[in-house]
């Protein structure tokens, strides 16, 4: 301390007590807190993420996290469209898992209408939603390991979100944006081919390539240096700052929406719920990567258990005919003209559905007047709860743990800012 | 419930409780589309959250959503998501506000609710009395105006791109190529609750509305029909006329077609014709190709 440059701490008295010599020598340097941008353009704040960061040297003293630079007005915009048209704006929410965004809501319309669905679109659905799981878990997964510091677990795991996307596409026509999920069912059936080929790539490609990846990974040195016992929260903070997901389940809770309030075929699968230990980024990564796992036990189940018959409602004043019945039937394509431009009425009421997405609860909370076209479709996202926590988990943390730190919070602006 | 939407258990009692808990500060309880939801008194907002957090263990604040209804005196309700992850069961509380007065903050509550009244003040202007950090969130730096107001328009006021001579982004006022278009699809007559002179069949039967149709019923009134209804029916296939006795129509009047089945084949027509009905139009369609094909023949032999 005597023959380096001394820094004088402001405000610290650290030195209290000690013969210290204050007066100032040639080179001292005052030393203050200091404000930085973290973002809006940088590669580890997965979108467009403004924070002010107030730094002590390196430890972050305060965060104000900016959101809403990719808001779009989608609630507005849903406004004025009718039922089925606002549905594609969800996949545009969080586009790394369409499916989930869509889940909610044709759940909630459905729930307003009271309509029954088929049991083959409920097994339908709750398979695409566990492999947008996957294909989400492969993203985050793959891009908080990136963060701190790992380049090869991403590209393999990059692998396994690019089969996912081609399934989608197999099912849908479209790699990303699906809008496959529809009020009443889904849109189109599947290819038996299509469920083989799932089936197949979950019992031998995902465990192999997605094993491999994490086994250089959940026991590296460095990943754990980075990742143990950043950002703790406690259970109490968990569900104080609205945690959901496997943000709730890394800090020990053992909630998850598919359990305690089931959708869907969600009643009749059989599968576990992973929770950590601690509450750190470390148990929040573990949690998706145990996930995974339990995706793929409730695909397996979903594809073994396929029952047969039609894929969405029969009731045609909400779900169309398909072009085939159309070109038979005159009523088939009144209803068909109908439901394409008025769409259907939804009576009125309101209602709030939430669902497990794989960041945690996605809710949509549909007020209806007895129109077609919903009053008020407020989304509840899942990343605006958690980034609001930013500053309570990152407080007296280095400024280099951010990057895990977003990254266990697995966010995404689409969703954060709508 | 017929839908297959997340199951939540009515919670037992939860009426009771909440008339013992809040008393005077609850206005009103609705228990529709199996939802609870209250209305509650706005200046007791905070207490209320308190009492409904540390009595009936409604732990999470999941949402807080603003709805703007202009035709009313307080415009604005703020609607707050509930969960109580021990209990398992989801409330939705609701108070009501106009533009100017406030209402209290919950952010000593549930920190989380910072953010989330934040938005809400930022798409509805509702005031939230107390709370630390009221800025806007979601819109743009020195945005004016409340988006998701209803008489706010869609297409917004203000429009912004890059302009090259300034190399900056620059804000102009909104320029339409094209007015914006909003189709009205409500009809006068659909939802009019007096049956027309000759539409008894409609309203007057006693069953409601195909779900999906315009209907004056609330989802309520829809989810207590649907109940009531022990065995419902499965849905009805669709009508089509993909064969000829779908069409409803009675057998071919065409003479042309009717003939070569009188010349050719006359018994035939007759052994199937009760049973199988499908088998007559093909009966009746098979030989019709064939019959020119048979006078033909004397011709070809005639020329050579």
């Amino acid at each position: 301390m005597t023959d380096s440059p001394q820094v004088k701490h402001h405000g610290s008295d650290m030195f209290e007590g000690y013969p210290v010599d204050t007066a100032d020598t040639a080179g001292d340097q005052a030393v203050t807190n200091y404000t930085i941008n973290f973002g809006p353009q940088h590669p580890a704040a997965h979108g467009v993420l403004r924070m002010v960061m107030e730094l002590d040297g390196e430890i972050i003293e305060r965060v104000d996290p900016h959101v809403g630079l990719l808001h779009r007005g989608t609630e507005k915009l849903i406004e004025y469209k009718t039922y089925l048209q606002a549905l594609p704006y969800f996949d545009r929410l969080d586009y790394c898992s369409p499916l989930g965004m869509e889940h909610s809501y044709v759940l909630a319309i459905e729930k307003l209408l009271d309509l029954e669905v088929p049991d083959r679109a409920q097994y339908l659905r709750t398979l695409f939603a566990e492999l947008t799981r996957i294909c989400n878990h492969m993203l985050n997964i793959g891009s908080h390991v990136m963060d701190v510091g790992a380049m090869t677990p991403n590209l393999w795991v990059f692998e396994l979100r690019e089969d996912c996307l081609n399934f989608f596409e197999r099912a849908s026509g479209a790699r990303m944006h699906s809008a496959w999920f529809r009020p009443g069912g889904i849109h189109q059936d599947v290819p038996e081919k299509l469920l083989y080929d799932i089936g197949q790539w979950c019992e031998t490609r995902l465990p192999k390539l997605f094993g491999d990846a994490m086994s250089l990974v959940i026991d590296n040195r460095i990943f754990k240096q980075r990742n143990v016992d950043i950002a703790t929260v406690s259970k109490e903070d968990a569900l104080a700052w609205g945690f959901s997901g496997p943000m709730i389940r890394g800090s020990g809770i053992p909630w998850d929406l598919r359990k305690s309030q089931p959708y869907d075929a969600y009643a009749k699968m059989d599968f576990d719920i992973p929770v950590g230990t601690r509450g750190d980024c470390y148990d929040r990564f573990m949690v998706r990567v145990q996930e995974v796992y339990q995706s793929q036990r409730i695909i397996l189940q979903c594809i073994n258990n396929m029952p047969s018959g039609p894929i969405a409602s029969l009731d045609r004043k909400v779900v169309p005919p398909k072009r085939g019945e159309m070109k038979q039937s005159m009523e088939s394509l009144i209803h068909h003209f109908k439901l394409y431009t008025e769409g259907f009425h939804v009576p009125a009421g309101e209602v709030y559905v939430a669902t497990e997405s794989p960041k945690g609860e996605f809710g949509v909370y549909l007020v209806s007047d007895g129109t077609n076209k919903p009053y008020r479709c407020k989304i509840r996202p899942t990343a605006f709860s958690h980034l609001q926590a930013m500053d309570m988990m990152s407080k007296g943390h280095m400024l280099a743990d951010t990057t895990a730190i977003i990254g266990a919070i697995d966010v995404v602006f689409g969703e954060c800012d709508r | 419930m017929a839908s297959p939407a997340p199951l939540v258990a009515p919670r037992e009692g939860v009426g009771a409780a909440l008339v013992k808990l809040l008393g005077d500060d609850l206005v009103e309880h609705v228990f529709a589309v199996g939802e609870d939801s209250i209305t509650v008194r706005r200046e007791a907002i905070a207490g209320v959250m308190i009492s409904l957090r540390d009595n009936l263990d409604y732990q999470q604040l999941m949402e807080i959503a603003g709805v703007d209804y202009p035709d009313r005196v307080e415009r604005f309700e703020v609607v707050y998501h509930l969960l109580s992850v021990t209990k398992n069961h989801r409330l939705r509380v609701r108070v009501c506000t106009d533009e100017a007065t406030p209402v209290p903050s919950i952010v000593p509550v549930w920190p989380v609710a910072g953010w989330l009244e934040r938005e809400v003040f930022d798409m509805y202007g509702v005031l939230f009395a107390g709370n630390p950090d009221l800025r806007r969130i979601l819109t743009d730096y020195g945005f004016q105006g409340h988006p998701q107001r209803k008489d706010f328009p869609l297409t917004g006021y203000i429009e912004l791109r890059y302009s090259e001579e300034d190399k900056r982004v620059v804000y102009e006022p909104v320029k339409l190529a094209q007015d914006f278009r909003s189709f009205d699809f409500l009809s006068p007559w659909e939802g009019a609750d007096y049956v027309l002179p000759g539409d008894e069949k409609a309203g007057g039967t006693g069953e409601a509305a195909g779900k999906g149709a315009p209907s004056s019923m609330t989802a309520q009134q829809v989810k207590v029909a649907d109940d009531k209804a022990e065995k419902k029916a499965p849905p009805p296939t669709p009508k089509t006329t993909e064969k000829p006795e779908q069409t409803g129509a009675g057998k071919a009047a065409n003479k042309a077609a009717a003939k070569p089945i009188a010349e050719k084949a006359p018994a035939k027509v007759k052994a199937p014709a009760k049973p199988k009905a499908a088998a007559k139009p093909k009966a009746a369609v098979a030989p019709k190709p064939k019959a020119p094909a048979k006078p033909r023949k004397p011709k070809a032999g005639g020329d050579a």
